[in-house]
């Protein structure tokens, strides 16, 4: 009858867990001792669908719950949403055509999403699903989690990994590290254990794609280039067949469904079971059934793989590309690990054989091997592994806008972070006290052609004539990718203020704003939880009591001591209609503490019983 | 110029004077890190270095230095690791690329713009670069019987590219048995125009991709 229960007050050390924050799903893992294991969710599945609803009552609701809530309150319903993680509006028009994302006013720098009668911005949006995976890994290591690593693209920019991060603080959770997927990757196959050499790691997930190169030797981990396209993934062929479904169902039916967003939502259903039956299924058959009326086409795998054959070239330039960059042939490369729900596509397996020359490892779960990669670097960081070191690398080049809009380049792409570059500024009209530097990220030589990535603007220099202030200001990426820049007074040796805008994303300000937010609502959440759970505790000791009331032993009891146990069953039947957990608990331990010697009894003559039935 | 730097005079947190090491030697807590990029390494500033032995001394020293290993301490140490990690790597990048290295030595020895940014014309290149800039106009117009010319001319300027690596290779090991300053002056004009033939290389890659 004594319930184990979960002393949150003994914490052996921080717990650090590694997250993968996916296009189509996400996950959480943990690592005590190796291998790493991926945490269960409450449905006792893996994956949490990466889709967030927010309900006509005000609550959030995450994973598979919201995707029935697509097909049912499709315009308060969002998924995918790491497609507009650090982007402005310009950046999307394309995705928008094909997602029924519905953006509020003001979303030039940063979206903001309409679910019913709230806004929303994607970092928000990726918060509450953080905040699932949190609460599944509490629930399940029975301790508080909030230490973590968030894998991302490692082709995103600052403002896309930025974004990650302020996802993260608005969860409530100590980003320690922001992690590559494709190395997170390369770090879960433990290929330094076999032997030193060359690793490609090709991922191509729901929205993004992926190739990194890289060196181990002796436990190291070496990127030596990373190339990929961010609007590149199993979405686009989602969308692909999609179209092709809708235009048939048009010309058979002569309705046109692309408007009906609970249509579209089943339809899409429909062609993603399709093409993951075509992974192993010579031919399947597209089958939807709405309002009364069915659709049904054949698809064979020749067909779909001359469909999505332009789609798997897209992925060959960067490959080549990188290769180029690590300054590796293909016949160079020792070992392919394939990442990614998209790499099941036989297709694509026999693109990347072709290419690297080399059967690829699919030895681990395509859509796990990344978030077990991150429990891994979340084991390095809490010094449980230290074996281990990743050496990665900023995906693209860092710039400064010069004369005439043309780029001067700080630090060159493929360059191992942290990396840093120093830069010298004057003034160029006597008395200027402002000197405003523009940062960009990409390979174009004009700034306009590249990505903006902040303003920064020094202030307060000593009004003097022109030239004569000398500022040395230094660029430097951290072990995230994400820039930071200080700035030094030459003439006088003191920092100088440097004030940064931010070209896409949100400010400190507003990520305090929604810290805040959501702190209010995660206490609710967590109190909610604690109920819940003291309510879990307080049915099994009750029902185990009132079956204990049908035992001789309980009839043994005297009066007073019966009398004692209803008071208990009581008072705790009182606690558990409130909605305090501690008094819940208490009454709990009270009630077990009150038939304690009815338990004794009880497990007496139990044993006696047993005992009695045996022949010795 | 980057010994305008001030190496910490004593450990930041025990007090007990520096030897220009890493981390001290009393405490063992992160050093603030010296930023002249061969004694970050502990070499000698030489042109010629061996590929090898600088690899092994830059994984020795991220495995000491790297952010990765700091998460639990003070914020401090933090801050000095994520500094040393990337004035590690920036030396890393440099030192590892001949060329990289011997405009770094450039600096280093008081040189001024030894990477300048204008594109000024080499006068001995003079002829080659007019008729070269005439094919790429033609190429440009559409003409794609420019296209071998320009074949031609890129594999010239890469024959230039290989004889000016070959000099530089001579003159690093001059420099590094007589540290004469009139051998930096003469590297420092191959480099010069190993960087405009360069430039020419890519542009003419550039069209000749279109």
């Amino acid at each position: 009858m004594s319930v184990v229960q979960i002393d949150f007050g003994k914490r052996k050390r921080a717990r650090v867990v590694g997250i993968d924050l996916g296009t189509t799903n996400s996950l959480v893992a943990y690592m005590e001792t190796p291998p790493p294991k991926v945490i269960p969710t409450p449905e006792e599945g893996k994956l949490v669908p990466s889709i967030v609803s927010y309900t006509r009552e005000g609550k959030i609701v995450v994973g598979e719950e919201a995707r029935r809530r697509l097909i049912t309150e499709p315009e308060r319903t969002v998924y995918s949403v790491k497609r507009l993680m650090g982007r402005g509006i310009a950046d999307v028009q394309d995705e928008l055509k094909l997602f029924p994302f519905q953006i509020a006013e003001g979303s030039e720098s940063v979206i903001r999403l309409k679910l019913g009668e709230r806004t929303f911005t994607p970092p928000e949006i990726s918060a509450f699903i953080l905040r699932q995976l949190k609460q599944n890994a509490e629930a399940h290591l029975g301790e508080p989690v909030e230490q973590a690593v968030i894998t991302v693209p490692a082709y995103f920019n600052d403002a896309q990994r930025q974004a990650t991060k302020d996802a993260g603080r608005i969860a409530g959770l100590d980003v320690l590290r922001l992690v590559n997927e494709p190395t997170a990757a390369a770090l879960a196959y433990g290929l330094d254990k076999r032997h030193d050499g060359v690793v490609a790691v090709y991922d191509l997930g729901g929205g993004t794609f992926d190739i990194s190169i890289l060196r181990l030797h002796e436990g190291i981990f070496e990127v030596m280039a990373t190339n990929g396209d961010t609007h590149l993934g199993g979405d686009d062929i989602d969308n692909l067949l999609l179209r092709i479904a809708l235009e048939d169902i048009e010309s058979e039916w002569g309705r046109d469904l692309s408007g009906d967003n609970s249509a579209v939502q089943q339809l899409r259903r429909a062609v993603v079971k399709a093409k993951e039956e075509l992974s192993y299924a010579l031919k399947t058959v597209i089958d939807f059934e709405y309002e009364g009326r069915r659709y049904q086409r054949e698809l064979t795998r020749e067909l779909f793989e001359k469909l999505i054959t332009p789609f798997v070239d897209r992925t060959l330039g960067p490959c080549r590309d990188c290769l180029a960059d690590a300054g590796v042939r293909p016949e160079e490369i020792d070992e392919v690990v394939l990442v990614g729900g998209s790499t099941r596509i036989p297709l694509v397996r026999q693109a990347v054989e072709n290419l690297f020359r080399t059967r690829p490892h699919t030895e681990l779960n395509p859509e796990e091997v990344v978030a077990l990669g991150a429990a891994v670097q979340a084991a390095i960081l809490a010094g449980s592994v230290e074996d281990k070191l990743l050496l990665d690398v900023t995906p693209l080049s860092l710039g400064i806008e010069t004369m005439g809009g043309v780029v001067s380049k700080l630090i060159p792409r493929n360059s191992t972070i942290p990396a840093s570059a120093t830069e010298h500024f004057t003034t160029a009209v006597d008395g200027q006290t402002n000197v405003l530097i523009h940062v960009v990220q990409g390979e174009r030589e004009l700034a306009k052609d590249c990505r903006s990535l902040a303003r920064f603007e020094l202030k307060g220099i000593e009004p003097m004539p022109a030239g004569m202030p000398r500022i040395e200001v230094r660029f430097l990426i951290d072990a995230n990718g994400i820039l930071n820049v200080t700035a030094k007074d030459l003439r006088t040796g003191k920092e100088q203020q440097v004030e940064v805008k931010p070209s896409y994303g949100l400010t400190d300000d507003q990520v305090e704003k929604m810290i805040e937010e959501s702190i209010e609502m995660a206490e609710e959440d967590f109190r909610q939880r604690q109920v819940r759970e003291a309510r879990v505790e307080a049915d099994t000791i009750l029902h185990a009591v009132e079956k204990a009331k049908q035992d001789e032993a309980y009839e043994a009891l005297s009066e007073e001591e019966k009398q004692r146990i209803e008071e208990a069953i009581n008072q705790l039947v009182v606690a558990y209609h409130g909605d305090d957990h501690v008094l819940i608990r208490t009454k709990i331990e009270e009630l077990n503490n009150v038939t304690m010697k009815l338990a004794e009894a009880m497990m007496n003559a139990a044993v006696s019983k047993a005992l009695k039935g045996t022949k010795l | 110029m980057q010994d305008t730097f001030k190496h910490a005079e004593a450990c930041w947190q025990c007090g007990t004077p520096a030897e220009q090491d890493l981390f001290c030697r009393y405490c063992n807590s992160l050093q603030p890190p010296d930023l002249d990029y061969f004694r970050f390494f502990g070499l000698e500033p030489r042109l010629k270095l061996d590929p090898e032995d600088l690899q092994q001394r830059y994984y020795k020293l991220s495995r000491l230095l790297h952010p990765d290993r700091y998460t639990r301490k003070t914020s401090r140490e933090r801050e000095y690791s994520l500094e040393a990690t990337a004035i590690l790597n920036d030396a890393y990048r440099t030192l590892r690329d001949p060329i990289a290295r011997a405009e770094y030595v450039l600096k280093r020895e008081g040189f001024e713009n030894v990477e300048p940014r204008s594109k000024n014309v080499d006068l001995e290149l003079l002829e080659e670069v007019f008729e070269l800039n005439m094919a790429l106009e033609e190429l440009r117009a559409g003409d794609e019987s420019a296209r071998p010319q320009l074949e031609v001319a890129r594999d010239k300027f890469l024959a230039m590219r290989s004889e000016i690596d070959r000099d530089l290779q001579d003159l690093f090991e001059e420099y590094d048995a007589t540290r004469s300053r009139e051998i930096l002056e003469k590297i420092r004009r191959l480099l010069d125009r190993r960087r405009y033939v360069q430039n020419l290389v890519a542009e003419v890659d550039r069209e000749l991709s279109n």
